[in-house]
């Protein structure tokens, strides 16, 4: 019956996709058409091989004793597999800022354009590979911290499935010229109506786990992971309302003008960073480095206030991008305070993490895995200062639409997102498919010190680059004219751009490294039934 | 009074006095008597069911473990 009806909603979703991709008024709208049609038929086919099948109803039987891992493995495939695309991707447009030929603006028509790859970057990194990790960490963690299997049947699947369709489909888009233009929230109508039906059921079935779990707490992982899941909802509606101008075109005009809009989309944009790439990242690192270092977190109290102390006062960081613009002097002066109010709870965070090694921080020289993880909250520590000092009107002055914020905000995502990302996956990846241990540590030693010095690389060229365009742009000569035209910051920043694309090459070499490590570890080793997880691999 | 001037003043007034408080009495609370021993034990609960879920409690059980943790 359920699958029937599952049957029914599917032809009629790639019917309708059909209809669609034939009255399309543009091409972005058309591909992202017939790719909700292909995803349609496929998914229609799967439901209709498996309804009827025997084995299924067999394998489902002892399904309440086990844990759910299908999905968590599927996304650490995924975000393996979109972390190297989207480091290549930033590769790419690093060298395009250092070296503008290699745009090809001629020969590919301006497809591969900076602008049109650079939120293909921003996206792939932050919600392919970060979103997938979070989604797949977070199911792996709720099921183990509340001793009960995943809530929804295969809703988990669902969600999987749904949002990697979220990505392709944002992705496509974004070349073929369907974007909102704001930053972080480029997806346009459609797809943000799909996205939000995935992650109203991701909410559900978290909801639905902790529901029904079988220890008395909820364990604090979860409540990061709660929050991260429940702001992104809030802050994707409000942020994507908008008007489509037509049900078969991709263009939207969105609902609020002018620096309403402005400050409506920092207010997500700071919210993304604060809840999607903090947060649900809290929520990994309150589980992953206890379990990988044996010891419980440092102090629970401290986790319990460093949440709270982040819920309350993140939310009101926004307006410091938007210092000296038209937003009310006010405004700006809140953000700027909350953010710097900020730092002491994200610096509880981070001495909670760090200090839960202590006793066994001898088990950093032989744990690259451990290391990983150590480095990623050092950086949480370092961005987190940065920030709240970068918000400070006065430093704004000088470090807006420079360089150093893109250092910035690489500091926070390939330190302490990517880091602690790598960190799980090492984690995960043995313990999912049943092998003893990783296929090579010292593969994991190069994975660790190519993206570390990639990092300091990165960092460092665009604090001296950001700082260096900063001063050029205010210099004034004893007349009061300005000395540097913008095209003279351009032709300065040059060796930095340089730098910093091969920081950017180190770290996709460590990717690719961990990539090819984790892929020997499930197929050159055999696997242990009796150890750890018992389901067979899918 | 328009109401961008009302919103305004509630907020930073009546609404950021409760929003304190509330905070304040959430952190009060995670240091309040005999949290320690809760608090130990969920931070221990993630060394427990690594590999299948708990088993479905018994009768028995749910009638004294319940009455104690909630």
């Amino acid at each position: 019956m359920w699958d029937s009806f599952k049957l029914i909603v599917l032809g009629v979703i790639a019917v309708f996709a059909a209809i669609a991709a034939n009255y399309a008024r543009d091409l972005a709208y058309q591909v992202n058409a017939l790719t909700v049609m292909l995803a349609a038929g496929l998914a229609f086919l799967w439901v209709l091989r498996a309804m009827d099948n025997p084995d299924r109803k067999l394998a489902l039987a002892g399904a309440p004793s086990e844990y759910l891992d299908g999905p968590v493995r599927a996304g650490v495939i995924a975000t393996a597999f979109w972390g190297v695309v989207g480091f290549l991707v930033g590769v790419v447009i690093a060298a395009q800022l250092a070296w503008p030929s290699l745009n090809f603006s001629d020969a590919l028509e301006g497809f591969a354009n900076f602008g049109k790859l650079r939120p293909l970057h921003t996206s792939a990194v932050i919600f392919a590979f970060g979103g997938n990790a979070l989604i797949a960490t977070s199911f792996y963690v709720v099921q183990r911290s509340c001793a009960t299997r995943l809530w929804g049947g295969n809703a988990g699947w669902f969600v999987f499935w749904g949002y990697n369709l979220f990505i392709v489909l944002a992705a496509t888009g974004y070349i073929l010229g369907a974007t909102h233009s704001k930053e972080y929230a480029e997806p346009e109508w459609y797809v943000d109506l799909w996205l939000t039906i995935v992650w109203v059921v991701y909410l559900l079935i978290y909801l639905g786990t902790i529901m029904k779990r079988r220890e008395p707490h909820i364990y604090v992982a979860n409540w990061f992971y709660l929050a991260f899941i429940v702001t992104i909802a809030m802050l994707h509606i409000v942020n994507n309302l908008a008007m489509p101008v037509s049900l078969f075109g991709s263009k939207s005009v969105p609902l609020f003008a002018g620096v309403q809009d402005a400050m409506t989309q920092w207010w997500y944009g700071h919210n993304a960073v604060g809840f999607f790439l903090t947060a649900g990242f809290l929520g990994m690192m309150y589980y992953f480095i206890p379990k990988q270092a044996e010891r419980p977190v440092y102090s629970y109290k401290l986790s319990i206030i460093h949440f709270w102390a982040l819920i309350f006062m993140y939310i009101w960081a926004g307006p410091h991008h938007l210092h000296y613009t038209a937003l009310p002097e006010w405004a700006a002066t809140l953000g700027m305070v909350f953010s710097i109010m900020l730092w002491m709870p994200s610096w509880g965070g981070m001495i909670n993490g760090l200090m839960t090694l202590s006793g066994a921080w001898d088990k950093l020289r032989t744990d690259p895995i451990l290391r990983m993880m150590v480095v990623a909250v050092g950086f949480y520590g370092m961005a987190t200062f940065e920030g709240p000092m970068m918000s400070i009107k006065a430093v704004n002055s000088l470090s807006h639409y420079t360089d150093w914020t893109i250092g910035h905000v690489h500091s926070g995502a390939l330190g302490w997102n990517g880091m602690i990302t790598f960190g799980a996956l090492y984690y995960l990846t043995p313990r999912l498919w049943g092998r003893e241990r990783l296929y090579s540590t010292a593969a994991v030693s190069w994975h660790f010190w190519l993206a570390t010095i990639g990092l300091v690389l990165y960092a460092s060229s665009m604090w001296v680059s950001g700082i260096m365009e900063g001063l050029m742009w205010r210099e004034v000569d004893s007349q009061g004219f300005l000395v540097n035209a913008f095209a003279d910051t351009v032709i300065a920043k040059y060796p930095m751009l340089v730098v910093r694309t091969l920081g950017g090459v180190f770290y996709l070499a460590g990717g690719i490294i961990m990539a090819w490590n984790l892929w020997a570890t499930v197929a050159r080793q055999p696997r242990i039934a009796s150890n750890r997880v018992a389901v067979p691999a899918e | 009074m328009d109401r961008y001037s009302f919103l305004r003043q509630l907020a930073d007034s009546w609404v950021l006095l409760a929003l304190t408080l509330v905070f304040i009495g959430v952190v009060l609370f995670v240091w309040r008597p005999g949290s320690r021993r809760l608090h130990r034990d969920a931070a221990e609960s993630i060394f427990r069911n690594e590999t299948r879920p708990a088993p479905e409690p018994t009768e028995a059980e749910t009638g004294a473990n319940r009455k104690e943790v909630e």
